[in-house]
Parts: structure tokens; sequence; C-alpha cells
């Protein structure tokens, strides 16, 4: 396997532990947006305490995702930067405004007005950045990546909507130590696995005229592969929320998530943006590439073992 | 307005609004540390409360610093693309080690503000140790990047003008290096000190009995202010050395020479007149410049006519911002000598500070942060027109992107009100001490 062909893996694990780990605190955003009836006060404190100590932690995924595509494949980051000026531009208002509500709701909120004033900031910007970050992958794979608000970009925008909301209910429902929460969330995330199904569909409908490059690249090996197994995660996450089997729910549905993204790289590949980039052209030099890798195993080093105190100390279940 | 001059606006209102962020998150902690240290050994209520504050503090300005450097990490391909593609594999190492760096400093930020309870007073310290020290290193390592842009290591140009013969180590062995991160960093300590020291002096001023919890604050928060005080000057000397040997031109522009000279004068305040070639008004020391850029009065130091005309930096900017740099560094070290010498004084028999002191301290407070951006207006200013010293111009870095001007109403929108809102959550936090 070349350097870049390594590195380009690494982006894309990147990628996937962004949307499995900060996905949720955006779903986390979207359930305290739209939390209704007499326990929604309960809801969002439940919402805010799960994603408290570890959503700045989540969000870094992010960060060392975009600096490996400018160090490893610069080529690529300048013309996504160029060609998705607009949608990128709204994702870090998106981020700010989120990020800042969320401190200023926690630590500054002295009225009850105030407070809720934020939660809405919050939530609303918790809703549309997986929207506009989930149309910029889709931009990537239609073969004109300046057209980010055609259909098919904003299919996926939704579904990453609903992949955020459906991991955050599972989430949740596992966590709540209450049961009546847990089963709120539970109801929830039964209620949008239909709906992100639904959605899954239509994206891959879509691709089928919008994406031809990628639809093909879907429906052959070894991208259809994966999409097969999420098509078996999916009904099992399901049944297993309906018997209350929480545990096997948030490994089969994290499972899922991770199947469908890389469905989507495998039938995007070598393409990083379909059709002018790809992993090799937009390479960088050997040097920065080795030295890239090198810093790997050490940085991992460090991180794995902090990441591992810091959701032992908070997410475990005891 | 050109799209040129609206990206440059929007870069430079991101990288100053998030500066401000940034510095209280890497030297907040430290004095959050050094609070809660006290606590643990001494059982001291007062410091436990100040770190509590302080972590607050800590909370939301690592969040938004956290967030508005997730913009800047998009921004620099959103409105710099020639130069990232260009630059990336060069300084991109720099920002990686960053993000592990950053990484770290999350993780431990979240262990240390949801752990007071979960974790035994020591655990808790040591996390806040992580946090203090990967927030120092990730300001380091992005100063590498700075360094880079104004000292362009680690490749040769090919004829079609991209890099060749690309060394990514070259970024990590860059001379310009260790005095920029030096001297950068310790602004970061010396604006917060000061302007927690203004906090309490403020306090104090108003309630000359507000006993030892404002005194302890003042005195943690001058402690780190008045350490990085005296070694401004120092890093800061080591710096324009640098800038003779490397980058004349800015500090001929700094220092508003426009003739190169042997015995090159110090010239303190004044206004450069760029049409005449000359700077009115100001206090010139014979041979001082010279002195500094070399350690002997007789050195030549090259002045702006060795530049063409259209490879100056904008002189006024950078001259001015330059005085103001070392003008509120020489308040502060005054005010931090004066505070010690009544400090010491005081000690012991419990009298007050002197109520000048106060309002001296008080008056610095905002100087910290002004020095910092100042600082930073003058190397980056003093850079320009290049955006690569020498490789690549700004002008032809910039996105072919029209509407530039629209992203950067939305965020200086956005950015002016966060600034606000910051500043009603120090009321608040003052009020909530007070209480």
């Amino acid at each position: 396997m070349s350097l870049a062909t390594l590195l380009a893996l690494v982006t894309f694990a990147s990628l996937v532990a962004y949307a499995v780990l900060a996905g949720a605190d955006f779903g986390a955003g979207i359930w305290d947006l739209v939390a209704r009836g007499e326990r929604r006060a309960a809801h969002r404190e439940a919402l805010a305490k799960a994603i408290g100590p570890v959503w700045e932690a989540n969000h870094v995924w992010l960060i060392f995702l975009v600096v490996l595509l400018f160090t490893c494949f610069p080529a690529a980051y300048a013309q996504a930067s160029v060609a998705l000026f607009w949608p990128i531009h709204l994702v870090l208002i998106g981020i700010v405004l989120r990020g800042a509500a969320y401190v200023f709701r926690a630590y500054a909120a002295g009225s009850d007005v105030t407070r809720d004033a934020w939660g809405h900031v919050f939530g609303a910007s918790s809703a549309l950045t997986p929207v506009l970050l989930g149309m910029c992958l889709g931009a990537l794979s239609t073969g004109d990546p300046y057209r980010w608000y055609d259909p098919f970009p904003i299919a996926t925008g939704v579904l990453a909507l609903l992949i955020c909301a459906y991991l955050a209910a599972v989430y949740l429902a596992w966590e709540s130590h209450d049961a009546q929460l847990r089963d709120d969330f539970r109801r929830r995330a039964l209620a949008i696995w239909w709906v992100a199904g639904v959605a899954s569909i239509a994206v891959l409908f879509l691709a089928r005229s919008e994406a031809a490059r990628l639809w093909s690249g879907l429906t052959s090996a070894p991208a259809i592969v994966f999409i097969a197994a999420g098509s078996v995660l999916a009904p099992v996450s399901f049944a297993a929320l309906r018997a209350g089997r929480f545990s096997l729910a948030r490994y089969s549905c994290v499972a899922q998530i991770v199947a469908l993204l890389a469905g989507w790289a495998a039938a995007q590949w070598p393409y990083l943006i379909f059709p002018d980039v790809t992993v090799s052209n937009a390479a960088a030099p050997a040097s920065t590439l080795a030295l890239t890798a090198l810093t790997l195993p050490f940085g991992f080093a460090a991180l794995l073992p902090s990441l591992w105190l810091l959701y032992r100390v908070f997410k475990s279940r005891a | 307005m050109s799209p040129l001059t609206a990206a440059r606006i929007q870069m430079e209102l991101s990288l100053g609004f998030h500066m401000i962020f940034a510095a209280i998150g890497v030297a907040m902690p430290l004095l959050m540390l050094i609070a809660e240290w006290r606590w643990i050994h001494r059982q001291d209520e007062d410091a436990r409360r100040l770190a509590h504050v302080w972590a607050k503090l800590t909370a939301v300005t690592f969040a938004i610093g956290a967030v508005s450097g997730t913009a800047l990490s998009f921004e620099l391909g959103l409105l710099w693309p020639r130069f990232m593609a260009f630059a990336g594999p060069l300084i991109g190492p720099a920002f990686a080690l960053e993000g592990y760096a950053f990484f770290i400093e999350a993780i431990f930020l979240g262990l240390y503000l949801y752990g007071w309870e979960r974790l035994a007073p020591r655990q808790h310290w040591w996390c806040g140790v992580a946090v203090a020290v990967s927030g120092a290193v990730s300001a380091v390592m992005v100063l590498a990047v700075n360094a880079w842009m104004q000292h362009p290591v680690g490749f040769t140009l090919s004829p079609t003008g991209a890099p060749a013969d690309v060394d990514a180590w070259a970024v990590f062995a860059n001379p310009a290096w260790g005095p920029m991160a030096a001297h950068s960093t310790l602004s970061c300590y010396q604006a917060v000190g000061f302007a927690a020291a203004a906090n309490y002096a403020w306090t104090l001023w108003r309630q000359p009995a507000a006993g030892r919890y404002a005194r302890l604050g003042l005195t943690i928060a001058m402690a780190v202010g008045t350490i990085a005080a005296i070694a401004q000057p120092l890093t800061g000397d080591l710096l324009a050395k640098r800038a003779h040997h490397q980058q004349p031109a800015k500090l001929a522009a700094a220092e508003a020479l426009f003739e190169t000279q042997r015995r090159a004068p110090l010239t303190i305040g004044g206004w450069p007149d760029v049409e005449r070639r000359e700077t009115r008004y100001g206090i010139e020391i014979p041979g001082a410049l010279s002195f500094l850029a070399d350690s002997d009065i007789e050195t030549e130091v090259v002045g702006l006519d060795r530049f063409p005309r259209d490879q100056w930096p904008n002189v006024a900017v950078a001259h001015v911002a330059f005085e103001i740099m070392v003008g509120a560094g020489v308040a502060m070290l005054g005010a931090a000598l004066w505070h010690w010498l009544s400090w010491w004084r005081a000690r012991g028999h419990d009298a007050l500070l002197p109520r000048w002191l106060l309002v001296a301290l008080v008056l610095c407070g905002p100087l910290g942060f002004l020095a910092l951006e100042a600082g930073w207006v003058v190397t980056e200013a003093g850079r320009q027109p290049w955006v690569i010293y020498g490789v690549m111009r700004t002008a032809d870095a910039a996105t072919p992107v029209g509407d530039v001007w629209a992203s950067l109403a939305l965020f200086t929108t956005v950015y002016t009100g966060l600034l606000v809102l910051l500043v009603f959550f120090v009321r608040r936090l003052r009020r909530s001490e007070a209480a």
C-alpha cells in the first residue's frame, strides 16, 4: 500500500470518528431543539449532561481531518475550498455559534429567558451544520462540486441530519439511568430509524441519475459489500432497540454508520473530488507523507489512552 | 471592495478574534493550577474559589477559541487556496503536531471541568497540568507555521512555481521559530496575567477591605504577568536580531528607517511620512537601532531604500503598531515593579496596597492584549506584500471566489456579537465573585 493510500485511509478514519462521536453531539442538539412535552426539561438536561465533558474532544476529529487533508492532499483541500466556499462558510458559522451557545448556556445564562435563547441557537446550529456537512460530502461525488445545492447533495445533507439524530437517540437510550428517559429516547430512535431508512433509499435512488459514477461504484465490489453489511446491520439495530438491548443497539448502529461511510468511500475511490482530484494526483510530496505517517503512532499513543480515560470517567454506565 | 481586500480583512478579523480567546485558553489554566495547588496544599478556601472562577473562564474561552480555530483551519483554504496548495505539505506537519496537542488539551479539559467531584484532588490537578502544557505546545506549534511564512525553508522553486525538493522536517529546524514561539507564547501569559490583575485591583480599589480573596487573585495574576513582562524584552530582542538578518524590510518598517545607515537611530514615536521618506515628530536615540540589531553601534541597518517601492510593507501601520507594543510593554513592566515593591512593604503587617498603584494596575489591564495584537500586526503587516516572504505575494494567494465581502460581513457580525457577549460574561463572573 502506498503512503498516500495509507494516509487517505487515516483521513477517512477521522471522518468516521467525527461522524459517530461528534455526529451524536449534533444529534443531541437536534433533540434539544425539538424537545416537547412535559419532560422536555429533563430531556434537555440529560442531553447537555451527556455531551458536556466530551463534545470538545469529539469536535477535534474535524480539525484533525482538515489538517490531514491540507497536509497530505493539498490540491484536494484547495479545490474543495474554492468550490464549496459557501457551504463551508456556513458550516463554520454553525460550528462557531453552536460552541458559543453551548458554553454560554452552560456557564453564563442568568435567567430562564437567556437560557432558552441560547438553547435555541444551540439547537438550530446543531441541526443546520450536519446538513451542510452532508451536502459538502455529497457534492464531492456528483462530478460538479460547485453545484452543492443540487438534489443529490441536499439528500445527503438530510441523511446526515437523520443519522446524527439517530445516533444521539440510541446513545441516550443506552446511557440514561432513568427508565422513562430511556424509553423516550428509544421511541425516538425507532421513529428516526424509519425516516433515515427512507432517506438512505432516496439517496441511493438519486445517485443513479445524479451521481452516476458513484452509483456504479456502489453497485459493484467492494462497495456493495459494505452496503450489504449496512443493510443487515440496520434491522439488527432496530430489533435490538425494540428488545431493549441497548448495548447491542449501540454497537450495531455505529457499525451501520461505519458501513455506510465505508461504502461511500469505496465507491468514491480513487477520487477525493470527482472527476478531477484523486488520492494520487493530489498527494503531497513523499517527505511530507512520510513525516505525517511517522507522527501517527506517537500521536495516537498519547491520544488513545487519554480518550479511553475520558470515556471511562464520563461514559461508563456504572 | 476587492476580493483581496475582503479576504485580508476577514483573515485579520478571524485571527485577531481567535487570538484573544486562544491566549486566555493558553494562559488561564496556569493561573487556575496555581490556585488549585494552593488549595490542595494549604486548604485555602479563597484559592479554591479562584480556581473555580478561572476554570469557568477557561471553559468558555477554550470553547470559543476551539471553534474559531476550527474556522481558521478552513479559512486558510477558503481565503488563500493557492497559498495552501503550495504551503500545505511544508507547514502541515507543524499543524499535525498542533492537532495532537489540541486533542490532548480538549480531552483533559473535559476531565478537569467535569471532574471536580469524580477525580481525586491530585488527579484532578494533573489533568489541569495536561491542559496547560498542551495549550502551550499548541501555541508553539502554530507559531512554527507563522515562522515559516516569515522565513520559508525546506524547498526549492520548480520552474512552474510549485515547491520542489520538499523537506517536511525543515519547518521544525527553522531558526526563526524559537524566538517567535517564545515571544508570542509569553505574550499570552502577560496579557492574561495583567488583565486578571486589573480585575482584582479594581475590586480592591472599590472595596479596600475586600479581603484576601481579591489580594490572592491579584498576587497570582501579577506573578504570572510579571515573569512574562520581564522575559518579553529579552525574547523581543532576539526577534529583532532575527529580523535584521532575515527580514530587513520588516525591521526597517517597524523602526520607520528609510535610509540604510551605520549608527542607525532608534526612533521613539513619530509618524512615518512615506512620500517624503522621513519620520517626523519622533525622538531619535543615535546608534541605538544599530546596537539592538547586532550588538554594535557600527552595524549597518538596512533601510527601506534598499527595496523596490512595491515591496514595502505598510510603514505607518508597522511602526505605529510596534510603538504601541513596546510602549505597552514598558508600562506593564513599570507597573509590575511598583506592585512588587509595594507588596514587599505590605507583607507581614497586612497593609493595604497604595490606591494609585491599584489605578495603575487597572489601567494596565487591557495593555497586555493590546500589545499582543499590536505585536501580531507588526509581524504580519511587516511581512507584506508577501504571504510567504520573498516567494509568494498575498495578492497571488487569494481565492478566485468573488463574493468574499459577503462572508466577511457574516463573520464580522458573528464575531462582534461574541465579543460583546464575552464582556457580559466577564461582568457576570465578577458579580458571582462578589457574591
